[in-house]
């Protein structure tokens, strides 16, 4: 919310406090300040003056120049010469009845050249003009840097002062304030104005209360209204507007929905003429980020953004008409089925069952709390005005804003909650407003249907909950003055025995909707103490059982493992494209687009590309590495991390958790010892899972496998007892080519992390070590290709029996030398006894028996 | 006589060795002056024809002449010796400004290690790990945490729906609540790390996905002066013992009083730079004490017990440690950012 402080200083009195001190203490108190504009802080306070045109004469030369008096209250009247739009009808005006008040120039001044195309400052110097001298000017809001309207120089309001310094007239400061949902009291700025009294302990100032207007203050001086000390007392919750005996006449108002509606009010104002507003009203809806339009608009605007309470002016004339020339009769109910209205937007807007409508006889002519409609506007040829302050409920107005997609000044407030006890003083402030400058006469409040009055709201806060919240003691005194000063009624209980006040009961105000828990005062209490002043304390509170948390654990274990394995931790989107899924199958690259049944889906997706839950860990990973692979030539990634699948007949889905590796390119980094270009495949995936499992003491067997995405060939499954910890291959070959991949291997790795956690930890005990010389022993053994290596190693290790300590496959060979459909596997073996030096036909024995096994169990040849 | 002669070829090997200058000459030499074939050994063969009461002279001074011999070799090899080294070492010289030889280097993603530091901190003050799934039901991500459906600080969080009840979750709140179930009425002290979901563009500084982690303290001594200590630690643990925090009112439906975090920008040092957008503080997380009614929702009795919350953003966390101007950089997984920040 812009906050224009010279409005702010009619309600709340801040002589004598500086704009710091007021964003120190609104920004600790929980109004947010996010920014601060100062108007005018620039202008020369010599030069730049409030000047009043007294005569207006022709320019001797010039058609489209003129010559004026300008007054600055230094005794004779300065010549100019112009060619203000503005001023030129008046050429031959001579001495003006009634002055014109104008911004005043002098020699020297800075100013934004109003010519030229951006912003630009240019300093003033005398010149001739077509052979007149002319060494100052009269200026356009451009020139002074309030707007970009350069069409004619600026009108004052006739009020304006002569002589003194525009600073003081003009200038001002916009507070740029957040305002959070529990703030909607402070959306206003007589709510801001209650706020800033009470946080910084100031005076507010009176408000005449028939009329809601200030009394007095700093800003009001300018339109010579009377100072007036008092207060901003809140409206009595309950009280009904007194209503004329012959209001029945005008207009009758019924609710119908009392759920949705629990106060509508209407209030006439006869005789308005319509037209622009004064130059200091359209200033100040400017500088609070409104567009002036035309009064009987800026009104209602500048009422709602004063006292918080949106109104609504409808055309009286066209009310009547609806009703066939009789009275108007309101109706405040919900759509009909199927009805429909045009709203002032000019769209014609179709309305649900819950929609609440202001209608008449002849349909409706306002959506509630939202927008009026179109067909009883206030136009050029408006002569009454029925003036519409009402309350509905917050919830049903942001249901219904959000149904229609429609927002408003007005539906941002209501849909915060605006109390029916603030209708009154809103309506009747436009209205007054409307007499002054519309030169209405207001009838007052025609029509008040007020079918629930709220009750009082009554909170009772025990004081020692303020420290058993905050953890301090707030002396009491502060704690009643800060309540107090925020309007809450408070009735104090008093313990019997030694006269302290233990509770205190409050009567909550009508325009703190937010409160209704004790807990609500404690916050009241601590943010205008001020949280800077609770001190910092560790925690005495008993340490909770601390317990362990093996899934934390196995996942930093896992990144441990992968990065010393040389692999990088990738962390995707897990929204994706269910297409881009569906390229993780062979032959499905250009399945369709939309969601299939197997995702989690948006509802409102920002995009298609992130439309649904990945299924898959491989999906961010192949994309990431289809990325980095167009300007690396190795890519090595990993991930962890939910993957989702929807469950038949459940709303949730299930969240497994998945471990992804993805490697290709070359295994070596370049460089200058480096070479053979050897290329990262199956095997490499395969040694980095190995060190996860290492790292979690998983006990893991690996086998031939299927996975969907991987080369059937090149796949394994690794298993721990009967879990299947998941799979690691190679891409299949339609599938690398689907993602972009290239022509390298592409190895990767699907694992499921619940299944390593349950896996994880089986713990090996030490064994012994032989400190006895070992004997080694090579042994190349020709089988065929079908014979899995990992048979082969068991077999040997069986019939290696205690002896053999460790054995290594040195070497795969495949060619001429062992024939068609075979290979040679050669081992190095050791072997060892724990209690003696092996002697050399022992182990000899051993590779003999070692060989017969597997002749006989593998149909191997030694060679 | 045969004394004289026993000098002369002592004299005359020991000439010779003066004009060895390499391994082999010198063994070469050895082989001559004292190897079987040698003056010495033939001298000592002699020796039964020297007259009896010669023998003693005699055979000390071809003994003599041995050890002189032998004496002066190893002289010589170790000078030759010492001067190979020397003429090696001058030789062997390596560039030792070429690259040192690596195995691929690994690495965290930076929000990993973000995470870690934030969990190691939150550690030693006795905080657990927690973590909860990333769909949750509308209940659980709003209503218990005190936002009824069309409650006004819905707004505050654009939430993408798999259904009328079903989200992406929005912060790792609802985890406060499952975490709260499972342990009432024990008291509990847990920080809850986790990817959340906002249904925003995605724009250098806003982002549909992002790592949040908050932090719950329940107990039945549990104040906002706590809350204050706790987050003071941590952030100046985490940003330096020299960084001012600031807490100023705010709301959350589901603390009060609520706070936000400001900590004096540790780029400029608090007097106003581009980062801090002039103000010298930087947001950097929300907190507050515990609503009762998401206490209750818990199984907590507000009555017995109060508990704080807080929670931030790890991106951010990042984001101000390196100076990352982009926030689409986090899930770009582009290794010329991830490798620089590991």
């Amino acid at each position: 919310m812009r906050v224009v402080l010279s409005w702010l200083k009619e309600y709340v009195d801040l002589d004598g406090v500086a704009v710091e001190t007021l964003v120190e203490r609104w920004t600790q108190a929980g109004l947010e300040v996010e920014g601060v504009e100062r108007i005018g802080d620039w202008w020369d306070r010599e030069r730049l003056l409030v000047g009043a045109v007294t005569a207006v004469h022709p320019h001797p030369n010039a058609d489209r120049l003129v010559l004026a008096d300008v007054d600055y209250g230094a005794g004779a009247p300065h010549r100019v010469v112009t060619g203000a739009p503005n001023l030129l009808p008046l050429r031959e005006a001579g001495a003006l009845d009634r002055p014109l008040k104008v911004v005043f120039a002098r020699e020297g001044v800075e100013l934004f050249d109003g010519h030229a195309a951006g912003w630009h400052k240019v300093v003033l110097k005398g010149r001739p003009v077509r052979g007149v001298m002319s060494d100052a000017m009269v200026c356009s809001a451009k020139e002074i840097g309030l707007s970009d309207d350069h069409e004619g120089i600026l009108i004052l309001d006739d009020g304006a002062p002569v002589g003194r310094p525009l600073a003081d007239v003009l200038g001002d400061v916009v507070v740029e304030v957040a305002i959070t949902a529990n703030m909607a009291r402070a959306m206003n700025v007589v709510g801001l104005a209650r706020e800033t009294a009470a946080i910084l302990d100031r005076p507010l100032r009176g408000v005449d209360p028939a009329t809601g207007a200030p009394l007095g203050g700093a800003g009001a001086e300018g339109r010579g209204a009377p100072r007036a000390a008092g207060s901003t007392p809140p409206p009595a919750p309950a009280a009904t507007a007194v209503v004329a005996d012959d209001a029945g006449d005008l207009c009758a108002v019924a609710i119908e929905a009392p759920d949705l509606c629990p106060r509508y009010t209407a209030r006439l104002v006869r005789d308005v003429r319509l037209g622009p507003s004064p130059e200091w009203l359209r200033r100040r809806l400017t500088l609070a980020g409104m567009r002036p339009i035309k009064n009987v608009v800026d009104v209602t605007n500048y009422a709602m953004l004063e006292w918080g309470e949106p109104l609504h002016a409808f055309d009286h004339d066209k009310l009547v008409a609806r009703a066939g020339g009789g009275v108007p009769r309101i109706v405040v109910r919900r759509a009909a089925p199927g009805e429909r209205m045009t709203t002032l937007d000019g769209v014609d807007r179709a309305l649900d069952g819950d929609t609440l409508l202001i209608a008449d006889a002849a349909g409706p002519v306002a959506i509630a709390g939202i927008m009026g409609g179109a067909d009883t506007e206030v136009d050029d040829g408006t002569r009454h005005v029925l003036l519409e302050a009402a309350a509905f409920d917050f919830i049903n107005v942001r249901r219904t804003s959000r149904m229609l997609k429609l927002t408003s000044e007005s539906a941002a407030r209501f849909g915060r909650g605006v109390h029916p006890a603030l209708a009154e003083t809103g309506a009747a402030r436009a209205a007054a407003l409307l007499s002054e400058l519309a030169g209405g006469r207001a009838v007052g409040t025609v029509a008040d249907a007020y079918p629930r009055p709220p009750a009082p709201v009554l909170v009772t806060l025990p004081l020692r909950d303020i420290r058993r919240t905050l953890g301090v003691e707030v002396p009491v005194d502060a704690v009643l003055g800060i309540l107090e000063r925020l309007a809450f009624d408070l009735t104090h209980h008093v313990d019997g025995a030694t006269g302290a006040i233990t509770a205190v009961e409050a009567v909550v105000p009508p325009h703190r909707m937010d409160v209704a828990l004790p807990v609500d005062l404690i916050e009241e209490v601590a943010r205008v103490y001020g949280y800077d002043r609770l001190p910092g304390t560790r925690m005495a509170d008993p340490l909770p059982p601390q317990r362990d948390n093996p899934t934390w654990e196995v996942d930093e274990a896992v990144r441990d493992a992968l990065v010393a394995a040389g692999l990088q931790e990738a962390i995707s989107y897990r929204l994706v494209a269910p297409r881009a899924e569906a390229r993780l199958v062979p032959g499905a690259g250009d399945a369709d687009a939309g969601g299939t049944p197997e995702h989690v889906t948006l509802r409102n997706p920002i995009s298609p590309e992130r439309a649904a839950l990945r299924r898959s860990i491989l999906t961010g990973l192949l994309e990431a590495t289809a990325g980095n692979l167009r300007f690396r030539d190795r890519v090595a990634l990993f991930e962890l991390g939910r993957v989702f699948h929807p469950r038949p007949g459940e709303a949730l889905p299930d969240e497994p958790r998945r471990l992804g590796v993805v490697l290709t390119g070359a295994a070596e980094a370049a460089g200058w010892r480096t070479g053979g270009g050897r290329k990262l495949d199956f095997y490499d995936a395969k040694g980095a899972v190995e060190r996860v499992l290492a790292a979690l003491e998983v006990d893991a067997a690996w086998s031939p496998g299927r996975h969907a995405s991987f080369h059937p060939g090149r796949t394994a499954e690794v298993r721990s007892g009967d879990a299947v910890l998941g799979h690691v291959g190679e891409l299949h070959p339609l599938v690398r080519r689907q993602w972009g991949l290239g022509d390298d291997p592409v190895a990767a790795a699907d694992l499921d992390l619940d299944a390593l956690e349950r896996a994880a930890g089986r713990v090996r005990p030490f064994r012994p070590f032989s400190v006895y010389p070992a004997m080694l022993r090579d042994l190349a053994v020709v089988v065929d290709e079908a014979v899995a290596a990992a048979d082969v190693e068991a077999a040997i290790r069986r019939a290696g029996g205690a002896l053999l300590a460790d054995v290594v496959l040195f070497d795969v060979y495949r060619g001429a030398q062992v024939g068609a459909g075979k290979k040679s596997l050669a081992w190095s073996l050791t072997l060892q006894a724990p209690d003696k030096t092996l002697e050399g036909k022992v182990a000899d024995g051993a590779r003999a028996r070692i060989v017969k096994a597997l002749e006989r169990e593998l149909g191997a040849a030694a060679r | 006589m045969r004394i004289d002669e026993v000098q002369r070829q002592r004299d005359a090997a020991l000439a010779a060795l003066d004009a060895v200058d390499d391994a082999a000459a010198l063994e070469a030499w050895r082989t001559a002056a004292l190897g079987r074939a040698s003056a010495v050994a033939a001298l000592l063969g002699q020796i039964k024809a020297v007259p009896a009461d010669e023998r003693p002279a005699f055979g000390a001074a071809v003994n003599a002449a041995r050890q002189a011999l032998e004496a002066a070799f190893e002289a010589r090899r170790a000078a030759l010796e010492a001067r190979a080294l020397g003429e090696a070492l001058g030789s062997d010289r390596i560039d030792v400004t070429l690259p040192g030889t690596l195995p691929p280097r690994g690495g965290l993603h930076p929000v990993t290690r973000a995470l870690r530091r934030i969990c190691r901190i939150f550690a030693d003050m006795g905080f657990q790990v927690y973590q909860s799934r990333e769909v949750e039901t509308d209940d659980l991500n709003f209503t218990l945490l005190n936002t009824p459906p069309h409650h006004p600080a819905r707004d505050m969080q654009d939430t993408f729906y798999v259904t009328d009840d079903v989200v992406l979750r929005t912060h790792t709140s609802p985890g406060q609540i499952h975490a709260m179930r499972e342990h009432a009425p024990e008291p509990l002290r847990i920080i809850l790390p986790g990817v959340v979901y906002r249904n925003e563009k995605i724009t250098a500084r806003s982002e549909i996905q992002f790592t949040q982690i908050e932090g719950l303290a329940i107990g039945e001594g549990i104040t906002m002066a706590d809350l204050k200590g706790t987050v003071e630690n941590f952030v100046r643990r985490l940003y330096g013992p020299d960084r001012a925090v600031r807490f100023r009112a705010s709301y959350f439906p589901f603390t009060e009083p609520s706070a936000e975090v400001d900590v004096s920008c540790m780029l400029c040092g608090g007097r106003g730079c581009q980062i801090c957008k002039g103000g010298g503080w930087l947001e950097i997380m929300g907190c507050g004490m515990v609503h009762p009614t998401v206490l209750a929702n818990g199984g907590y009795d507000p009555d017995r017990f109060t508990g704080f919350a807080f929670g931030g953003g790890v991106e951010r966390v990042a984001l101000l440690r390196y100076g990352i101007d982009d926030i689409r950089h986090f899930w770009a997984n582009d290794l010329r950012f991830l490798e620089q920040l590991r």
